[in-house]
């Protein structure tokens, strides 16, 4: 520690930090443009100007290091000279056309020109003007509001691993640029709009669509991958608006994907808003209560081993929960969460979990995936992956790949094979990424849905089990045995027992015509054109998407804005979100549905508030009474499973789960946004 | 005024032979051995005492700057970088040194990088002095030839090895850092200091960046001792230079003079005197475009060294000086030096990027006289906004030669304004209101 004295105020902060590091932990607050916490330190905006006793010039504080004793000065004359200075610079170039700006509000220019700038302009000659640059569907430029701070450039280059962005040209004429015109190709491009300081990179599809200020905010947790990456809803007037990040250093940083962030205009779109049931082969709306008779009517006299349940990968943990205890009261053992048909070893926590959790990838130092694309799986966590390879220094994270990857990893990976027999020869240690692992202090391995999906998981994973016992993957006080699962609501579905129980069925015989009545609760990526035609469906949920068009009824539900709700990420973090926004027109909260629809058929669900569902949760696993931290920890659930079967590898190469990574799941396909998206950069643009 | 016997650069204009034989002639190369043999410490301790100040404008003590070098290497090579990235207006020095006197700075670089325990050197050359290069390059592959480079050179028992880089034309690289910047293959920009080049330099290692002529001069003192060198010139203003003169003279030139020689008896003995006579003089640059000017009051006694033109609040800067005399509008000529930063600015900091077109601007109106006279004092307070708030240096090197303008002619300007308003009714311009509180006040 070192101690610095800042407007007489002392502090200690770690040696290395810089002045403004300093001043942040003396309470003054320093102006700033270009420093960002998470990006490399440029100290070209000037704005963070102080004075350093004995320092014949004010110093640019995000760069300068501190020493013992050091001095420093935040509010002298000098100090508020020059950063007025750079103010009036800054603004005689800037265009001022706050009131027509998407930034306006919540623009960092405009906020301290409010305490550095000046009432009137002294600059009497022309001012730039500079062509917008098209960066694709998702990112709208104003460049000539660009300050040339860089932050994008630095962002798309050290945090996304697309070096897109630069700088061309020199003094006035700077400007920041894609060189050849052509579309950023980053899962994470949406930050870019969070990390530019003004308002020269804002969203394209909001652009223009409401004011800072008017938006409800209401915390929530996003869906589309499984990170449970935090998020703020921002609506107006019961819409949704935009959707940005929270700040949660345990789980995304400060980022969020691209299909997170813009996948909002498929929650207005295809939307499920009143009961249908079908009559004569037809779908025909109806109110609430003749469409839980019908159902009612329907299930009457079946016997509980002919119903089942399959959950999709958007859903809340409480209405799993609730569906579960209605499947059970009915007498019904087939329950299944995993529409992918994955396997999972459900009988202990730590075999579905990202065991090191997501904070465990800064520490490690040798990385083995094995069947998954991060990239496209989880962005945020692929740029945490970058992260620790860039922290790490050349060859000081070696990363290794069994399976083809699509995509630019955005790090330096070796593939080391396409199928199972290398993760055998790594076993036997006649490969030397075995020696790596092996000799790595953090050795981690990611084994993912490329590999879980096939029919041979139970050896794939048995054999990455047993490689990381022994290689030090698991050791003492290190789990860097991790599974990436792909959908949101898996893990928390896991967590509840939502499989199948003594004798139940799993999600594959459930739609071969397994049972005669299925329930799909959001389950939208079951392959439906394998149900029989004589398998009454079911569906709940919110989009009308291709299982919704093969329900015989319809209970229209919410989506993830739309209800507060319960996910546990792949890490086994027990998250809480909030409503922001009411569902459309009847669509009900799903764990209500169930419960009222419980009640209809003489089964009364034991809970009719949602504190009391959560206690329940709570019930049937502890985890759930732990949101926060601490969660992941806990272990197995105890969720049974009968024992694998012994099976053999099979030849074939590990294939990338997902196909179009902004297609995924009802509502990015419900989303012109991703659609666009997926023109641009999708494989129908590759192809 | 300088001797024939204490000149440095015996062939600075080139009539003998520049090559490797005319060299030894002279004296270079001469058992270079020997001076290394004496050891880092003895080579940086007279370096010290010859009392040299960097000769490529800024005037750090080169020996001490030498010094800064870490001792011992902890894993990572040293080098040392010569600046010949010579782009300042009106300075042409370097460029005969690389033409007519190139082995006298190869060996030089070896010793100097001795000192500093680097066996690589780098020489950043000006991407227009083609024939420079190729005049260096030729020495350089005569030098490996005879085993003064490579391993063992010149017998020394020290391994070393010289590159040339050739620039693109950038004002800004010749700055130190953006030179390593560049030199690294990237975007010119300067980088923010600390840390210093000594510490983190070229590829992240030690390194030392000196102008070609603080590098080409070391052998000399080393043979001639640092007392030889330092009793030349005057007080902290030690030694030779080279020197240039430019523009209203009768016979402009590059020449090797003593400091602390007085500004008229240089201009009289080597540029044959100010076009027209003295009393024909107007202004006087001391050292190169980014130095504020002196008119010729000053002119008529100061001296030409780093502390007596710092003392009239100019500069020694490169000592190659532009002489003008009365049939030069000089808001004019202080508008092309504004054009000419920025034009040179890098873009990378704001109060450069966005300072220096303004201030040209206002230049080009003071040159029709289209302002207002407050708008000097506008234009003043602009040049004081950009100085010492940059990152590198050339933010004050574009405001100092507007605030020089400002202090010695400011009637001019005033008058200029006067005219236009008379003969056009006025300016055009919408008036700033007063009582407005502005930045930087």
């Amino acid at each position: 520690m070192v101690r610095v004295i800042v407007d007489g105020i002392p502090v200690d902060v770690p040696a290395g930090s810089s002045a403004l590091q300093a001043c942040e932990a003396a309470g003054k607050e320093i102006p700033r443009f270009c420093y960002h916490e998470r990006l490399s330190v440029a100290g070209n905006c000037r704005m963070c100007l102080v004075e350093v006793a004995r320092a014949p010039k004010p110093v640019a504080s995000c760069g300068f290091p501190v020493g013992e004793g050091m001095e420093i000065f935040t509010d002298t004359q000098v100090v508020r000279r020059a950063r007025r200075a750079v103010m009036e610079f800054l603004l005689i170039n800037h265009p001022l056309d706050c009131p027509i700006c998407d930034q306006g509000g919540e623009c960092d220019l405009q906020d301290q020109a409010y305490g550095y700038g000046s009432g009137i302009s002294r600059y009497q000659e022309d001012k730039r003007a500079v062509t917008d640059k098209d960066l694709g569907p998702l990112v709208k430029t104003v460049m000539t509001r660009c300050i040339q701070c860089t932050r994008c450039v630095r962002f798309s280059t050290e945090v996304a691993g697309t070096p897109e962005l630069g700088l061309v040209s020199r003094g006035e004429n700077a400007e920041i640029t894609t060189y050849v015109e052509k579309a950023l190709t980053s899962e994470l491009s949406g930050n870019l709009i969070d990390v530019c300081p003004v308002g020269a990179l804002t969203a394209k599809p909001s652009a223009f669509h409401a004011r800072s200020w008017e938006y409800k905010k209401t915390d929530s947790i996003d869906v589309m991958d499984a990170l449970g990456t935090n998020i703020q809803v921002q609506a107006r007037g019961g819409e949704v608006m935009r959707i940005v990040p929270r700040v949660n250093d345990e789980v995304n940083e400060e980022w969020l994907s691209d299909k997170g962030r813009f996948s909002v205009d498929g929650l207005k779109r295809k939307r499920l808003d009143r009961p249908w049931v079908r009559v004569n082969g037809k779908l025909i709306a109806v109110p609430w209560k003749d469409a839980l008779v019908a159902l009612a009517r329907r299930l009457d006299g079946v016997s509980g081993d002919r119903i089942g349940a399959i959950a999709g990968d958007l859903c809340d943990a409480e209405s799993l929960c609730a569906l579960k205890d209605l499947m059970t009261a009915l007498g019904s053992a087939n329950l299944d969460c995993r529409q992918d048909g994955a396997w999972y070893d459900t009988t202990r926590r730590d075999g579905y979990l990202f065991n090191s959790d997501l904070t465990g990838i800064d520490q490690a130092d040798a990385l083995l995936i094995v069947g998954s694309t991060p990239r496209h799986e989880a962005p945020v966590l692929n740029a945490r992956i970058r992260k620790r390879f860039v922290d790490a220094g050349r060859g000081a994270f070696p990363v290794g790949i069994i399976g083809a990857p699509r995509c630019d990893l955005t790090y330096d990976a070796t593939v080391l094979g396409e199928g199972p027999e290398t993760l055998a020869a790594l076993l036997a240690g006649e490969h030397p990424f075995a020696d790596i692992l092996k000799n790595a202090k953090h050795p981690m391995i990611i084994l993912g849905h490329a590999a879980l999906t096939r029919r041979d998981a139970p050896a794939v994973y048995a054999a990455c089990r047993a490689l990381a016992e022994a290689t030090g993957v698991i050791a003492e006080g290190w789990n860097g045995f991790n599974i990436l699962h792909t959908a949101a609501s898996r893990v928390g579905a896991l967590d509840l027992g939502f499989l199948p129980g003594a004798h139940g069925r799993a999600a594959s015989s459930m739609v071969r015509g397994g049972v005669d009545v299925l329930w799909l609760l959001g389950a939208d990526d079951v392959p439906v054109e394998r149900i029989p035609a004589d398998t009454f469906v079911v569906y709940q949920g919110h989009h009308g998407d291709a299982a919704a068009a093969r329900a015989d009824i319809i209970l229209p539900g919410a989506a993830y804005t739309e209800k507060p709700g319960t996910y546990v990420n792949t890490a086994g973090r027990v998250q809480r979100a909030f409503r922001a926004v009411f569902a459309p027109g009847e669509a009900r909260e799903d764990w209500r549905i169930i419960r009222a629809f419980s009640e209809v058929v003489a089964h009364t669900l034991p809970y009719d508030t949602l504190e009391q569902l959560r206690e329940r949760m709570a019930e049937v696993n502890p985890v759930f009474a732990m949101t926060g931290e601490g969660a992941a920890l806990l272990p197995g659930a105890g969720v049974a499973d009968d024992p694998a079967e012994a099976v053999a590898f099979d030849e074939a190469p590990f294939r990338p789960v997902i196909r179009d990574y902004y297609q995924t799941n009802v509502i990015s396909r419900a989303s012109q946004t991703m659609a666009e998206c997926s023109a641009v950069y999708g494989v129908a643009a590759a192809e | 005024m300088l001797e024939d016997k204490n000149r440095i650069f015996t062939n600075l204009y080139g009539q003998d032979d520049w090559r490797l034989a005319g060299a030894r002639r002279r004296g270079d190369w001469n058992d270079t051995a020997a001076i290394i043999a004496r050891g880092r410490d003895a080579i940086i301790a007279e370096m010290k005492a010859s009392g040299l100040r960097g000769r490529g404008g800024a005037g750090f003590p080169t020996g001490l700057k030498w010094s800064f070098m870490p001792k011992g290497s902890d894993g990572r090579p040293h080098y040392l970088v010569i600046n010949g990235d010579e782009s300042e207006p009106g300075t042409c020095k370097d460029r005969e040194v690389l033409r007519h006197e190139p082995h006298k700075l190869i060996e030089s670089a070896l010793i100097a990088s001795f000192a500093m325990g680097a066996h690589a050197s780098y020489i950043y050359i000006r991407g227009e002095f083609y024939r420079e290069a190729e005049h260096l390059q030729a020495a350089i592959d005569e030098a490996y030839e005879a085993g003064l480079l490579g391993p063992n050179a010149a017998g020394s028992g020290w391994d070393f090895d010289f590159r040339i880089h050739r620039g693109a034309g950038a004002y800004i690289c010749g700055e130190e850092t953006a030179l390593l910047e560049s030199l690294e293959g990237k975007k010119g920009q300067p980088r923010m200091k600390p840390p210093f080049p000594a510490g983190v330099g070229l590829y992240g290692c030690p390194t030392t960046v000196n102008n070609v002529e603080s590098i080409a001069v070391a052998s000399t003192i080393m043979r001639r001792g640092a007392a030889w060198f330092a009793g030349l010139g005057r007080q902290n203003n030690a030694g030779t230079k080279l020197m240039a003169i430019s523009g209203h003279v009768n016979t402009p030139c590059v020449f090797e003079e003593e400091l602390g020689v007085p500004l008229k008896d240089i201009i009289e003995k080597h540029g044959g005197g100010v076009r027209g006579g003295w009393d024909n003089l107007l202004a006087v640059i001391p050292g190169g475009c980014s130095v504020p000017l002196l008119p010729k009051s000053i002119c008529e006694t100061v001296l030409m060294d780093y502390d007596s033109l710092r003392a009239e609040r100019s500069g020694l800067g490169t000592a190659c000086m532009i002489v003008m005399d009365k049939s030069t509008d000089i808001i004019k000529a202080i508008a092309r030096f504004s054009r000419f930063f920025k034009h040179e600015s890098c873009g990378q900091c704001t109060p450069c990027r966005e300072g220096t077109g303004w201030m040209m601007r206002i230049m080009d109106r003071m040159v029709e006289g289209r302002a207002d006279i407050e708008e000097i004092d506008l234009l003043e307070q602009v040049t004081r906004q950009v100085e010492g708030h940059t990152i590198c240096a050339l933010g004050d090197a574009a405001a100092w030669p507007i605030q020089g303008l400002i202090r010695h002619f400011r009637p001019e300007m005033e008058a200029r304004i006067q005219q236009y308003k008379a003969s056009h009714g006025g300016t055009g311009l919408i008036a700033v209101p007063a009582g407005v509180p502005v930045a930087a006040e």
